[in-house]
């Protein structure tokens, strides 16, 4: 079995090793080459690399400007810092259908002790209602690696939610990643619990715990929370009648409101979002985070289980 | 072929004439700022830059983007001076379905370089292009004109920053220094001044001109071009209005489209020039 590895760690090796097959990729930085892992990329192509100092602004912006001049720019930040530049993604890359891939390392509270100004929570939501972007988190060192080299052939503006922490891996070296496809991981009558990024295999634990208890809960892998994968999202609420959705992220405006907007539309089914709820985080052990905002095995044992015991009241 | 200032005089006041006739069209727009640049966009168009219908899309074409998005009349008019815009859609600025956005959309009009109008965006795309142009070893030059106004936003510092760390010299930044903005004086509003002494201290080539000069105009378009090392800021004196002299250093007329009665007084007066 491989290692737990940090999904920027790959992106930082992966990016390096993809820059001769791809000679349009550029890397720009905000003085976080260390933490996001771009300085691999930078050792080896000192020429296509550059380092923006602590202006993320102008970074977007630069990045446009070499997109549109026939470059592949990976801009590359914590994610509350890109995103928070909102108005510049909107403006210089989303509106402009600028082919620019944005790289948000440290997303969520599970960065730990550093603490909220860190702690990118709100940044699917933000970089989600924005037309023409797409929204990609990886689940585990496989899939990253594969996100991100289809981010490189993706025309248009894409971002990427990457960890600080590290991910255990949860596929084999078989994957396939598959842009705007849902990724079914355990299957399960009972429920359907819908993860993205470093949580699922969380999850996914959570999930195998509690058959020895009766409840057989189905898992589904979300790296592409935009475009989703809508048919899957349909299948499962009728299939399985009750929908979870777990996120390091507010459950305002991530993963648990895009697929609530798809079964409220399509096929309304009993739905719980496990995130965050509506509040900033704060700093702590990654571990003891986890476990006061239940997001570690046990508190998403409990939540499914508390989920269970609510009444099926099927709207259809 | 390079025009004589006196047929840039003569292109300038025509384009004028068609920002005054288009905005009334509209109901709605910029005149100040457009009427304020439209000397040194002409003359950078037509002298500088020599775009063509066939050059338009170029790889190695001489970019031009508009910071002051608002300011796009002027940019529609001479795209329509050199018959990338015919004069029929040069009259569908700000109409529903039209290529002519309100403020520049890059998407559906791609000779605008850029999608602009949220203020303070432009210098960095601009040293984007320039950027890949020196990564590519191209010999394309990058022009972004801005306003005084829209200098108070912080990306333009930034940018300012970080073009001479990369020794762009194929950039050159225009400032449209009008003086004016919505809610008055950009010296009241927040100064900017000491402007030039600023960007030398930002290690920039810094020109200072008078923006209705044609002399002055392509003198410092021309240095731009010959200093090595360093992007060049053109700190250009312009009036707002200019040309239209219930318009000229009249705020109110920032983001208002003249009447019909107001539009045939400014053409008769714009025509009357000689």
């Amino acid at each position: 079995m491989r290692k737990a590895k940090a999904s920027r760690v790959t992106f930082g090796e992966t990016i390096a090793k993809l820059g001769d097959k791809y000679p349009e990729v550029v890397v720009l930085e905000a003085d976080l080459a260390k933490s996001t892992y771009s300085y691999m990329f930078g050792e080896k192509y000192p020429d296509r690399y550059f380092d923006m100092g602590i202006a993320e602004a102008n970074m977007i912006g630069t990045a446009a400007g070499l997109a549109f001049s026939g470059k592949i720019p990976f801009i590359c930040s914590f994610s509350c810092f890109l995103t928070g530049r909102y108005d510049i993604i909107r403006m210089s890359l989303a509106y402009p259908k600028a082919n620019v891939k944005l790289i948000g390392t440290h997303a969520g509270i599970a960065i730990g002790e550093d603490g909220n100004s860190q702690q990118g929570l709100e940044d699917i939501s933000i970089m989600r209602s924005l037309p023409n972007m797409s929204v990609i988190q990886p689940v585990d060192d496989i899939e990253t690696e594969q996100a991100i080299e289809y981010a490189i052939k993706h025309k248009g503006p894409i971002f990427i939610r990457l960890t600080r922490q590290k991910l255990e891996p949860v596929h084999s070296e078989n994957y396939k990643f598959q842009y705007g496809k849902g990724d079914i991981l355990k299957d399960g009558n009972d429920l359907t619990i819908f993860a993205s990024g470093g949580v699922v295999y969380y999850a996914l634990q959570s999930a195998y715990h509690l058959e020895k208890e009766g409840i057989n809960a189905r898992v589904i892998n979300i790296h592409s929370i935009k475009p989703i994968d809508e048919e899957l999202i349909i299948r499962c609420a009728k299939e399985t009648k009750r929908i979870m959705t777990i996120e390091d992220h507010n459950i305002i405006g991530g993963l648990g409101s895009a697929v609530s907007e798809v079964i409220s539309e399509h096929y309304p089914v009993l739905l719980k979002r496990i995130g965050l709820n509506d509040c900033f985080g704060e700093s702590g052990h990654p571990d003891e985070l986890y476990t006061k905002y239940g997001l570690d095995i046990n508190g998403i044992q409990s939540s499914i289980k508390e989920f269970m015991e609510k009444n099926q009241a099927i709207i259809v | 072929m390079s025009y004589t200032i006196d047929q840039l005089k003569e292109v300038a006041k025509d384009l004028r004439i068609k920002c005054i006739e288009i905005l009334t069209e509209a109901g709605s727009g910029h005149p100040g700022g457009s009427l304020s640049s439209m000397d040194l966009i002409t003359a950078l168009f037509l002298n500088k830059i020599k775009r063509t219908k066939e050059n338009a899309l170029s790889p190695d074409r001489h970019r031009f983007v508009l910071s002051k998005g608002h300011g796009v009349p002027a940019l529609y008019s001479i795209l329509s001076h050199l018959g990338l815009i015919t004069p029929e859609e040069l009259n569908t600025l700000r109409k529903l379905g039209s290529r002519l956005q309100g403020h520049p959309d890059y998407v559906a009009l791609p000779y605008v370089e850029a999608s602009t109008g949220s203020l303070g965006q432009g210098l960095s795309i601009a040293q984007g292009i320039a950027l890949a142009g020196k990564i590519d070893k191209k010999n394309y030059k990058v022009y972004c004109l801005l306003g005084d106004g829209e200098i108070q936003e912080g990306q333009v510092w930034e940018s300012i920053m970080s073009a001479p760390k990369f020794k762009l010299d194929n950039l050159c930044a225009i400032l449209d220094y009008n003086k004016g903005q919505i809610d008055g004086y950009v010296k009241d509003v927040m100064n900017v001044e000491p402007l030039a002494d600023k960007l030398k201290a930002f290690n920039w080539n810094v020109i200072t001109i008078d923006g209705h000069n044609f002399d002055e105009i392509l003198n410092a378009y021309n240095q731009a071009e010959e200093t090595k090392g360093k992007p060049t800021f053109i700190i250009a004196n312009t009036i707002k209005g200019k040309g239209v002299s219930f318009m000229e250093g009249n705020n109110e007329w920032h983001g208002k489209s003249p009447s019909k009665s107001e539009c045939e007084k400014a053409i008769q007066e714009l025509s009357s020039v000689k």
